[in-house]
């Protein structure tokens, strides 16, 4: 008998996918207002999962030279640069005379760069147009320089300012659309309640990569298969840390039990509130949302789809039933069209 | 925050966005998928229609419905074989079976549904046989192997024409997923013009009544279903603009004038020709064009993020009232 939760709403996956007495549910919480983008991270997956190399183009929008999460890439730092400050902290330029942003044509030359990542949709380009508003501000800084703003240009041409950066990885969804849609069996969810990928089974067909709500899984176009983050799934077996966290040096990612995850996150958010941030929220973070809550959750600084995140994500297999009764009302609809389309008349 | 209280103000199609880069990943399925849309709905009407002429004595409508299923069930296979990006390892498919994977579901469907059809079809040819010998036994007990054969595939056949509407909407591709209720009325419509078109193109003209008012049904159904596409919100908009939104009105049109021809054509053999391939024309337009809608809403941020912060707004409105 499924669970009444099976497909939405609270669940705890690995006792519900049937492992008897499973440890805990473990997980990633990614504190992106300590993130200093330094893709430590990102180097450290590829070394230890040995990721092929994902392009080595420059994307020309900014520091972010990896683009998206893709099969070749299973953490992916998102850098924003955004002409504002961060929580109540008084504006650099204040009351001081500061220009226009950089033209958001800037922005829009961005979205249109891409990089042979060696996947398949690997970075697919972007709108122009969206990219030009982004950050929900008519303003783009363009590309970061070296210098501080205003320095080389006088006043009128500089900016207040804010990096937002932010180290993007496998959800590790309590609902798992991949998993759920995979035909083959190739994706499962492990004892730790996370989401990985037998590529000796996989053989290719895509569904998962359409499935995801978050972008995240994609196809190796030498191989065919699919590939994401596994949360080195074969570190936890043996009770060590997955590398990304490891490796991290602000301990922006953390690794633990997931519950414990969350209690500390929500301390973080309830500290950075009374600091006076009070842009910072968790993302994820919540077992009653769209997937059931995410085992890789974070804490950001702006909306999530200033990050490149869905703001509201469901699983897709919520409507599933819904679906096969649509789909069983057709067929019934069909086959009585032909009944009655040849019980009449001969001529 | 101050970003809450603006974005009352802004227009809808006003967002952010990191980078102007989609937030999903476009579907990988090349048009093979699309191809197979078409080839899979052709294969199951066909065999509808070679079971209805089975039962009501029109034998040279069954021999067309039996070979055009075995022929698109065919075409259908190698199709979904040729997508994978690991060819040689289809038979994966077949190490489990779960209803919460449309593909999986079809999988077995087509496993069903495919032998059947080839034998349906193979018996076809038991006049050619010898009268005698072992040959001569096989000649006789073939046409009733046939028929079993024909009843069982046309039995599978309405799911093999509809489950693929789930196969679409089962996705994060937004305007597949939030047209679940329309796809599979459109697709079982769809199956049928391209198998009444194929059968008014190649049955003798005293046994293709019943496809002239299958063909009638047929744009019922797809527009009576369809109709909402077209109606819901923000990601309606790859069906009714650019490519795809020309694809799928080709698709409504040609379906018009495939079905009206049909009723024309009683007594031209050229009507009905030409009805038959608008009926198929309008099946292939109308499987690209719904193909390519979810492909193009997939690659803009805008089809992602905007009905998603509508819902959130709505919600934390309903929360505080």
């Amino acid at each position: 008998m499924p669970h009444a939760n099976a497909l939405y709403g609270p669940l705890d996956p690995a006792p519900d996918a049937g492992y008897e007495n499973p440890p805990p549910r473990m997980g990633f919480f990614t504190d992106t207002s300590v993130c200093i983008g330094c893709k430590a991270c990102e180097v450290a997956c590829k070394e230890w999962n040995g990721v092929p190399e994902s392009g080595l183009d420059l994307l020309g929008m900014s520091y972010d030279n990896t683009g998206a999460l893709t099969a070749n890439s299973w953490r992916h730092v998102a850098f924003v640069e955004q002409p504002r400050s961060v929580g109540w902290a008084t504006p650099a330029f204040e009351g001081d005379p500061d220009g226009p942003a950089i033209s958001p044509v800037t922005a829009a030359v961005g979205a249109r760069t891409s990089t042979d990542t060696g996947t398949d949709p690997g970075l697919p380009t972007g709108s122009p147009a969206a990219a030009a508003r982004m950050s929900g501000g008519p303003e783009f800084l363009g590309m970061p320089g070296a210098q501080p703003p205003g320095r080389g240009s006088g006043a009128e041409g500089r900016t207040d300012f804010r990096w937002l950066m932010m180290s993007d990885v496998c959800k590790h969804c309590t609902h798992a659309a991949c998993l759920d849609v995979c035909p083959t069996g190739s994706l499962f969810r492990t004892e730790f309640g996370t989401v990985v990928v037998q590529e000796d089974i996989c053989n290719g067909c895509g569904y998962c990569i359409s499935a995801c709500p978050y972008g995240v899984i994609d196809q190796r176009k030498d191989d065919g298969r699919a590939w994401k983050c596994t949360l080195c799934y074969d570190r936890l077996g043996v009770g060590m840390t997955p590398a990304c966290a490891q490796a991290c040096p602000t301990e922006s990612i953390q690794y633990g039990e997931l519950d414990e995850l969350r209690e500390r996150a929500a301390a973080r958010v309830a500290k950075l509130h009374e600091r006076g941030v009070p842009e910072a929220r968790l993302y994820g973070h919540d077992p009653n949302d769209g997937v059931g809550g995410d085992g890789a959750f974070f804490l950001l600084l702006d909306e999530p789809e200033v990050y490149g995140l869905p703001p509201d994500p469901i699983v897709t297999t919520r409507d599933l039933p819904a679906m096969w009764k649509r789909a069983g009302l057709a067929a019934m609809t069909m086959a009585v069209a032909a009944a009655v389309s040849f019980l009449g008349r001969r001529r | 925050m101050t970003r809450g209280g603006e974005q009352l103000t802004v227009p809808p199609a006003d967002f952010a966005s990191y980078y102007g880069r989609p937030v999903l990943k476009p579907p990988v399925w090349k048009y093979d998928i699309a191809g197979y849309l078409f080839t899979g709905g052709l294969a199951a009407g066909s065999a509808l229609i070679g079971a209805g002429a089975q039962l009501t004595g029109r034998p040279a409508l069954r021999t067309v419905g039996r070979w055009t299923a075995l022929g698109g069930v065919a075409a259908s296979t190698y199709l979904l074989v040729h997508d994978l990006g690991r060819p040689a390892r289809f038979h994966h498919m077949l190490r489990v079976a779960k209803v919460t994977s449309p593909m999986s579901v079809g999988t077995w469907i087509l496993a069903a549904f495919g032998p059947m059809a080839g034998v349906a079809a193979v018996a076809e040819l038991a006049p050619l046989l010898p009268q005698h010998g072992v040959l001569g036994l096989a000649r006789r007990i073939a046409p009733p192997i046939g028929n079993v054969a024909g009843l069982a595939a046309a039995a599978t056949a309405p799911a093999l024409a509809t489950y693929t509407g789930v196969l679409l909407a089962d996705t994060a591709v937004p305007s597949w997923h939030d047209a679940y209720p329309s796809l599979p009325f459109v697709f079982a419509g769809s199956a049928l013009a391209a198998a009444s078109g194929v059968g008014l193109i190649a049955a003798p003209a005293a046994e293709t009544a019943p496809l002239r008012r299958l063909a009638l049904a047929a744009a019922a159904i797809e527009f009576g279903g369809g109709h909402q596409l077209e109606r819901q919100g923000l990601t309606s908009e790859p069906y009714t603009h650019g490519r795809s939104g020309r694809l799928v009105k080709a698709g409504r049109v040609l379906l018009a004038v495939g079905a009206a021809t049909a009723l024309l054509s009683r007594r031209s053999r050229v009507l009905a020709a030409i009805s038959g391939a608008a009926l198929v024309a309008s099946s292939v337009a109308t499987r690209f064009g719904v193909f390519e809608a979810g492909r193009v809403s997939a690659r803009d941020p805008k089809y992602t993020v905007v009905p998603q912060r509508e819902r959130l707004n709505e919600n934390r409105s309903v929360t505080r009232l």
